[in-house]
């Protein structure tokens, strides 16, 4: 696990500590259950658009192949397997994937689960049509040849989707102060706001890795309904990005 | 004999197969069990039973279909009287009119005998293949495995010996639901020492489309427009004076009956049996439980003072329906914890407050102190004459106030 590989071995040791919780929603990761409505928002609609499916079907996502790279316990791969998907949930903690294995199997959902990289997936010639990336980046050493390895386990016209969170004053004061010191909704040291990525930034990684970023949404906190939705003006914390592999 | 749904409901009176029928058209696999005969339901006799549907049930009716088979037997409500009445003395000359010309939407809501709104159910669910409709059928045990997510999450055992299996329970079995107790939901509720007596009269005069509510001190006199000359009756009284009433044979009924009635619709007769329900007000604690949802009466029981108690039911199937939905199209399981509580948190705000709110104004209107009687005079006229909150009250007649779902809309 420590050849090939951009993960820096202390976030992997944060998100051990982590894992058994994974689907408790009063639990340590309800932050990430609250916010799950409006990434999958995000991402069916994205995917629905670009291969041209209805939503509304019965497996709208039936004969994609799909892969959630930094899987946790399986929260956006059970999801994706319900709407038809073939799914492939990879992540670099080896805690994560039994968590999520044994949760798919009480689900009746066909996951394949797997202790691995994207780099490592990538050397291995896999390919995909979805790659999704959700609140990972930000935990890689170097994103750019994390990014790199994404564009490369995509199909010509696959579609990668990538959310992260901006770096700024106001995402510091909410992402670091507010979710982990105030509302102790993530433990202290979750994230480094150092390591955090400007949307501009981002596009710039993204085309450096071959992708063409086509879309950009903010993912905003609503304190009245205490819930998240997308909002195309503010991206100033979190935020989420589709891009196509032309090549 | 096994059958596995995505959706089982409990319950086939109007908000259960209301309910099916809109997860039905979203793609979901659904099983209603009633425990009423067919035979029952599809009586077409006129039983004296009729619903005020607001503007917003109308509109979820039609966005199921209904609307084409009912229209012809509704009766439109164009306006409304709101008088604080004795008996024997004619109202008092406070009076509050609302006009559905002041909102422009149409009329405040229509009237639809049972009959037909039963029928228009039958028909349509079916006519829809996702559903599966067991008929005399009652269940004497649930299993919920919470944790599972798979399509026999639920199992409901049933006294003729099936199983049906599910992944969602919801409960649309009425004020005594059954479906709450099994799941272990407590309830708050309360009686009002009242008796509601329900029934349909013909009478001479045209009504105009125009419904009535007469504030009688032993209770509220609903009188509601029906097609041709009749109308449906929703009278309330003190327990006692009501079992007096439904004794009396149909001659003594309508003598007892004239002097709250009065006689500005002329001479009237009974047209159809004579209901009398106990009042109470129910409210679930909690509006949904691991893998269940109450719905409707099922999770408030309300005081017909304002006809309400069906409206609020069709609103929460509505609200259910479109959080279902969403859920299904994000590829989440729909008897998550999260998705239901998103169910929850938009509709019980709303009916407790509605609950509470027909609480009340039963117990403001329903006496006889003379103070009171001068406070809700003044109310009433201050209401009346201020144009921005005679429009507030018809749109909440209308059921267009708040967050509408948007099979509402």
């Amino acid at each position: 696990m420590t050849a090939n590989t951009t993960i820096d071995p202390a976030e992997i040791a944060k998100f051990e500590a982590m894992a058994a919780e994974w689907w408790d929603l009063e639990g340590k990761f309800k932050p990430l259950h609250m916010l799950n409505p409006c990434r999958l928002d995000y991402i069916t609609g994205q995917i629905a658009g670009e291969f041209g499916r209805d939503l509304s079907a019965e497996k709208p996502f039936d004969g994609l192949r799909l892969l959630d790279i930094g899987c946790g316990g399986g929260l956006l791969c059970e999801p994706m397997a319900r709407l038809g998907a073939t799914v492939v949930g990879a992540d670099a903690a080896p805690r994560n994937i039994p968590v999520a294995q044994l949760h798919a199997e009480q689900s009746g959902l066909e996951i394949d689960y797997r202790v691995t990289t994207a780099e490592d997936m990538a050397a291995k010639g896999e390919k995909f049509d979805v790659v999704l990336n959700m609140e990972v980046v930000e935990h890689v050493s170097d994103p750019l040849a994390y990014l790199t390895a994404c564009h490369d386990l995509l199909n010509t016209g696959g579609l990668h989707i990538c959310s992260t969170i901006n770096r700024n004053p106001k995402s510091y004061v909410m992402a670091i102060f507010g979710a982990e010191v105030v509302m102790r909704w993530l433990p202290k040291g979750t994230h480094d706001w150092a390591k955090f990525i400007t949307p501009d930034e981002l596009y710039d990684l993204l085309r450096r890795a071959g992708l063409d970023p086509v879309d950009r949404k903010g993912m905003q906190f609503n304190p009245l309904g205490w819930n998240w939705r997308l909002s195309s003006r503010d991206l100033s914390v979190n935020y989420v990005t589709a891009s196509i592999r032309r090549d | 004999m096994v059958q596995e749904h995505d959706i089982t409901i409990v319950g086939g009176g109007l908000n259960g197969p209301a309910l099916a029928l809109a997860a039905a058209k979203a793609g979901f696999r659904v099983a209603v069990i009633d425990a009423e005969p067919l035979e029952t339901r599809a009586d077409p006799g006129f039983d004296g039973r009729a619903y005020a549907l607001a503007l917003a049930s109308c509109r979820l009716l039609d966005a199921l279909g209904l609307w084409p088979a009912l229209a012809e037997h509704a009766q439109p409500m164009l306006e409304i009287k709101v008088t604080d009445g004795r008996a024997g003395e004619g109202p008092s000359p406070w009076m509050l009119h609302f006009d559905h010309a002041e909102v422009g939407e149409g009329p405040m809501g229509h009237m639809v005998e049972d009959r037909y709104l039963r029928h228009a159910f039958l028909d349509a669910m079916a006519a829809e293949e996702r559903i599966t409709h067991l008929s005399g059928e009652t269940v004497v045990a649930q299993d919920v495995t919470a944790q599972d997510a798979g399509p026999r999450a639920i199992t409901l055992h049933l006294a003729s010996g099936k199983e049906v299996h599910g992944r969602l329970l919801v409960g649309c079995d009425g004020r005594g639901s059954g479906t709450a107790r099994r799941a272990g939901i407590s309830r708050t509720a309360w009686g009002y020492g009242q008796t509601a007596i329900v029934c349909a009269v013909e009478h001479e005069l045209p009504h105009h489309g125009i419904a009535h509510q007469f504030f009688m001190p032993h209770g509220p006199l609903a009188i509601l427009p029906l097609t041709g000359n009749r109308c449906s009756i929703v009278w309330s009284e003190h327990d006692a004076d009501a079992a007096r009433i439904i004794a009396l044979d149909d001659a003594g009924f309508l003598d007892a009956l004239r002097p709250a009635f009065g006689s500005f619709l002329g001479e009237i007769a009974l047209a159809g049996a004579r209901f009398s329900y106990p009042l109470g007000l129910t409210l679930a604690n909690s509006f949904v439980a691991p893998r269940v949802a109450l719905v409707g009466d099922a999770a408030h029981g309300m005081h017909p003072i304002a006809g309400q108690g069906l409206n609020a039911g069709l609103r929460d199937v509505a609200a259910l329906a479109q959080v279902l939905t969403e859920a299904r199209q994000r590829g989440e399981d729909i008897g998550n914890a999260a998705v239901l509580g998103r169910y929850q948190q938009w509709r019980r705000f709303d009916t407790a407050t509605l609950a509470l709110a027909t609480d009340t104004f039963n117990r403001l209107f329903s006496n006889d102190n003379p103070a009171l009687r001068k406070l809700r005079d003044i109310g009433m006229g201050a209401i009346g004459a201020v144009p921005a909150l005679r429009r507030g009250f018809v749109r909440e007649a209308a059921g267009l106030t708040g967050d509408l779902p948007a099979l509402m809309r």
